[in-house]
């Protein structure tokens, strides 16, 4: 399953692959929030249109799709950047300066919390808690996780993401 | 059939098993303040202010959703209701607009009645509001989100019809808003202004656009009248002011039918004496039409034209 | 390879199709169906692959896997061992398994070189030529790598003598860290699914359900419902179609048990549920894992598909007649589907809103279904009561708390990771023997159990046994189980704050109390942390917080309060510090708090106010230097930069 966001691969390839995923779970009871996963994972976001088509598909009424999309916090309604940076801010981290590391990566940035570089390259996020307490604080880029940081090391960790 | 019997401050009543708390206490003729609560739709148990005192169980249970059981001690004003019932109303008019000398719904608003029912002049709460744009994008139904309290009774309404199922719950916590697909205007949606929706509002949050500054509730009176452009029995009520007839808005759909513009729109024609000029989205954007096209008569309209 | 689980030979017959019914039991102690000493050998030899018997030459390397050690290079360290070993010919004679977690993650990467359960702690990839050369061949432990006990500076040689890990008992835990999580043959090498495969063929489901109601198991996800009890519901319950789900949506910052057991030992999740499949009478079951836990669901999706493969999972299971599919459903971010009935609303495909109960899931779950829910850790001691009894593990705990649990200890702490208890031991045990007492040799000030459902237990109550009825009278609740240490640095406001600000931003909105209540309590909680709060505030938290209590529609609403209410309950003088005083005494709030440097520790070098962003500081050179308080914007760079440690807040 292709799952990168990084324009690789063509527009032709990506809607051939969502139709298949709308075959794929064609007629599957409570099959919604997979087939937005996946679709969020071929385009990297989930455009209006491709809402629309997975209403039809799954036949739900389109409002109950966007409702269902801006519920949960995975899904993303606007293009993203190609590298996700999720600080952690559970109890662990926050007891331990995970605001000062926050802070440190969102001005190195420039990009306030859930924004996104003007060069697409990062988007910062905060997540509750991504449950490596013992190494806070902590944060993941992409699906890496990476702990003990301090506000520099975090910007430097973050600079090895092109 | 089996019944239970209890009591609701102190009064004893029998009702059938199965039988809510709220709906025994209006058996008893004991009055319990409800949002959310309606009994055509699907019981949904949101907006708690229905809740009420019960020994024995936890918290204090939402009545609507609680079954009366044998024995059961209710009270429905006890010292802990009436503090949860002014908190929760203190809570709702913390975010909610204070406008009500203009409001259409001055005086047939639920808030307004239960505010002064229980005596909450204002908010004791500062801080956030949320902060709509007012959505009139059609010649029909006006959206006021900040008035919205998201008790839900008119998305539940419009999804018993799911072809329509235009409008549904959106974002989450303190950002939930009703929203269209995409959160558009509803004149870029695809309602069909059959009006249920604002029917069922208990506030100010949807109102009907032609009847805009009309009048006020106690200057209006109702009369009922059912539809006769089709074989459902939808029912309507024609509003009058003064002995002129000033609108026809939806009042209950007939059996396993929806409500329909159409029907409204021809109610309109027939008792209003100035109707307002129908409109119909065309292209995308609602246009004047002519009664014959809004009613889908031009048909026969064009051959008694021909007839003469 | 052949596994402990492919066939001996031709004259086994099991396969999915064609179920035998002793296909655990034999693959441990068989061959069964027939008389063959090889086939007895070649499991042996397999079992002792597993676990080395005594004596023996080889060794077995357990490098934890979980997420914790994963991100501080363990599977890099995998690479470089591998190196290392063909350098010196000894592929053979050492084997590498990669594990779950060991708990101990704040020592990660942690290795343990077995059968001597040498305990190897922050090894780097630098360390790894030395401990091939001169521990596995030269026979000598590395020293410098072992864990060395706080309070006596000792090094503990092997992970029984790490005082972390002495005072424990690892029963849910006991395969995590210690066997390869991706290989069905390792669980069942450690008596796996042979719990299930009693129950399945030697019980009725009654029998089953009364075995764990003797257990007095009661569920390890928050309220503590007995666990039988629920099962006898969903059993009685009538209907052609029932589920069995499991509550992998463990969302409490603060709290990572879950999602260790789910990546360090998958398989006794599976079993647990299994065996509540056939208690209740469920042919389907899904797991609900959060979507930020891609490491447990890709060990769970392993595990299925492996126990699919051998007919442990599937149709007509071991040829019983049973049938039990499962199923996993990711999450989409949204803490509130950890609650029941959101989290079966969830698996419908809906936005996760609490419905209301009654019905409750056992009557009506899963699309209207009877369907039973208990999460990770519950289904991961059935197996242990199925396959010792519900008798025994009535020993374990107290009279009202049965078994062990297992807490994640986590903040101001000298040894953070996952600790598994038996039932009532003290929280002073807990957090001063285990987890070795406070950071820095700070003073104990209070400790958060069952995150933001839970509550703040001060010094007064350390020696509460803890279990689900003393900790829910001293106003915290067992909750999933997260410990946070807070010391006389933390500031109690800051953390209901805190906790306000995760409720109120995962409230769902649905109704009116906790959408609008969490918005308000978490301002006015704002409001005093910036110096801004008013003497009234107090009654308005309380009477809000009582309110939300009472009238909140699900668990999770009606819990939100409780981080302040317990608070206001123990350190009120602090939330009257900030208000009347304007202080913090903690020194966390920045609003309340001024940066003030030591004239006598001063040595006057300017390090600070070349490193002030906002220009407050100012000195001559050599002289102390001063703070001007209208500049200053409490960053904390210059206390930072100080080596002098003359800065200091007030």
């Amino acid at each position: 399953m292709a799952s990168c966001n990084c324009g690789h691969q063509n527009d032709d390839e990506k809607q051939k692959e969502f139709g298949d995923l709308l075959a794929k779970y064609k007629g599957v009871k409570g099959a919604l929030i997979p087939v937005l996963q996946e679709a969020q994972e071929i385009f990297g976001y989930l455009p209006a249109e491709t809402m629309k088509q997975i209403s039809q598909s799954q036949g739900i009424p389109f409002s109950k799709t966007f409702g269902v999309a801006t519920f949960y916090s995975q899904f993303h309604l606007k293009p993203r950047g190609r590298n996700i940076i999720r600080m952690c801010q559970g109890t662990a981290c926050h007891v331990r300066g995970a605001a000062k590391v926050f802070d440190a990566v969102s001005t190195n940035l420039g990009v306030a919390k859930n924004e996104t570089t003007e060069d697409r390259r990062y988007t910062l996020e905060t997540v509750a808690c991504l449950g490596a307490c013992g190494l806070a604080p902590v944060m993941m880029v992409n699906s890496d996780t990476h702990g003990r940081l301090s506000p520099d090391s975090a910007v430097k960790m973050v600079k090895n993401y092109e | 059939m089996s019944y239970v019997s209890l009591t609701i401050n102190g009064i004893k009543i029998t009702v059938p098993k199965g039988t809510t708390v709220l709906d025994a206490a209006g058996q008893a003729g004991v009055f319990i303040p409800t949002f959310c609560h309606d009994p055509e739709i699907a019981r949904f148990g949101a907006c708690r202010m229905c809740v009420v005192e019960i020994p024995g169980m936890r918290n204090l249970p939402a009545s609507c959703v609680t079954d009366a059981t044998e024995g059961m001690e209710v009270n429905t004003e006890s010292p802990a209701v009436v503090e949860a019932r002014k908190t929760i109303l203190e809570l709702i008019l913390a975010n909610h607009p204070q406008d009500c000398l203009t409001c259409e719904k001055n005086g047939d608003c639920r808030l307004q009645d239960y505010a002064f029912r229980y005596g909450v002049k204002e908010s004791g709460f500062t801080g956030e509001r949320k902060e709509y744009p007012l959505d009139d994008s059609n010649p029909y139904i006006i959206r006021d989100a900040n008035k919205c309290i998201l008790c839900g009774r008119c998305v539940r309404t419009c999804n018993a019809i799911p072809e329509r199922s235009v409008i549904d719950f959106g974002y989450r916590g303190f950002n939930t808003k009703i929203v269209t697909a995409m959160d558009t205007p509803l004149g870029e949606s695809e309602c069909v202004y059959c009006g249920r929706c604002v029917t069922v509002c208990p506030v100010g949050a949807l109102t009907w656009k032609p009847l805009a500054g009309k009048g006020r509730v106690w200057e209006i009176d109702r009369q009922e009248v059912t539809c006769t452009f089709c074989d459902s029995g939808c029912t309507f009520e024609v509003l009058s002011k003064n002995g002129t007839n000033i609108g026809v808005i939806p009042k209950a759909p007939g059996h396993g039918r929806p409500l329909c513009l159409k029907g409204r729109l021809g109610l309109e024609l027939k008792f209003l004496d100035h109707p307002p000029d129908p409109q119909l989205k065309k292209d995308g954007a609602f246009v004047g039409v002519s009664w014959g096209e809004a009613l889908g008569l031009e048909d026969i309209l064009s051959k008694l034209d021909k007839d003469k | 390879m052949q596994t402990l689980l492919d066939k001996c030979c031709d004259k086994c017959t099991h396969e999915p199709k064609n179920p035998c019914r002793d296909f655990i039991k034999c693959r441990k102690e068989g061959p069964i169906c027939h008389d063959d000493e090889s086939c007895r050998q070649k499991r042996k030899d397999i079992i002792n692959g597993i676990h080395l018997p005594e004596g023996t030459d080889k060794k077995n390397i357990l490098i934890c896997a979980g997420t914790g050690c994963t991100s501080s290079g363990s599977r890099k360290l995998v690479d470089v061992l591998k190196e290392e070993l063909q350098k010196h010919n000894l592929q053979d004679k050492v084997k590498i398994t990669m594990t779950g977690c060991h708990g101990f993650c704040e020592q990660g990467p942690l290795m343990i070189v077995e059968p001597d359960k040498t305990f190897y702690v922050r090894v780097q990839d630098s360390d790894v030529p030395e401990i091939v050369e001169q521990n596995l061949i030269a026979g000598q432990v590395v020293e410098r790598l072992l864990y060395k006990d706080l309070a006596t500076g000792e090094s503990c040689k092997t992970y029984e003598t790490v005082p972390f890990y002495a005072r424990q008992q690892r029963l849910v835990l006991h395969n995590c860290g210690h066997i390869n999580p991706e290989e069905v043959a390792e669980y069942i090498a450690n008596d796996g699914y042979t719990g299930f495969a009693r129950a399945l063929l030697n019980m009725t489901p009654e029998e089953v359900v009364d075995e764990v109601k003797k257990s007095g198991l009661r569920g390890r996800g928050g309220a503590g419902f007995p666990t039988g009890m629920k099962w006898g519901f969903v059993r009685q319950a009538e209907g052609d179609k029932k589920y069995a789900v499991c509550n992998a949506d463990e969302g409490d910052p603060g709290a990572f048990m879950d999602r260790s057991v789910l990546e360090g030992d998958p398989h006794a999740v599976l079993e647990g549920m299994m065996i509540c499949g056939y208690a209740v009478g469920a042919d389907e079951g899904y797991i609900y894992v959060r979507a930020e836990y891609p490491l447990a669901i890709e060990r769970l999706k392993i595990a299925i598909a492996q126990a699919e493969q051998y007919g442990i999972l599937g149709d007509n299971i071991l040829g019983s007649g049973f049938n039990f599919h499962l199923k996993i459903k990711a999450g989409a971010g949204a803490f509130v589907c950890g609650e029941e009935t959101a989290l079966l609303t969830s698996i419908e495909g809906n936005r996760g809103m609490p419905r209301v109960r009654p019905p409750f899931p056992a009557q009506s779950g899963l699309w209207g279904k009877p369907t039973n829910l208990n999460n990770v850790e519950t289904y991961a001691n059935v197996p242990h009561i199925l396959r010792q009894g519900g008798d025994w593990y009535a020993t374990l705990g107290t009279e009202k708390s049965k078994g062990t649990k297992i807490f994640a200890l986590t903040g101001k702490v000298n040894n953070t990771g996952l600790v598994e208890v038996p039932m009532g031991m003290s929280l002073r045990d807990i957090i001063f023997t285990i987890g070795g007492g406070i950071q820095d040799g700070k003073k104990y000030k209070a400790v958060q159990i069952g995150g933001p459902s839970g509550g703040c237990i001060p010094e007064e109550n350390l020696d509460l046994p803890v279990d689900y009825d003393s900790l829910t009278a001293a106003g915290a609740m067992m909750g999933s189980g997260g410990l946070v240490v807070m010391d006389e640095t933390t500031c109690m406001v800051d953390v209901a704050r805190f906790f306000l600000t995760f409720t109120q931003s995962e409230s769902c909105g649905k109704c009116t109390p906790c959408r609008e209540g969490t918005k308000r309590m978490l301002e006015i909680l704002t409001r005093i942390c910036d110096g801004e709060g008013r003497m009234e505030d107090i009654d308005t938290l309380e009477r809000l917080g009582r309110v939300v209590k009472n009238t909140a529609l699900c668990g999770l609403g009606q819990t939100c309060p409780n981080p302040i209410l317990s608070t206001l309950r123990y350190f009120k003088n602090e939330y009257l510090a900030h208000i009347q005083d304007k202080r913090c005494p903690a020194g966390v709030c920045p609003n309340l708090l001024t940066y003030v440097i030591d004239p006598e520790k001063c040595k006057g070098c300017g390090k600070c106010a070349k490193g002030c962003p906002a220009g407050a500081i100012t000195g001559e050179k050599k002289q102390p230097h001063t703070i001007d308080t209208t500049k200053c914007i409490k960053c904390g760079a210059c206390i930072l930069g100080c080596k002098f440690e003359a800065i200091y807040k007030a």
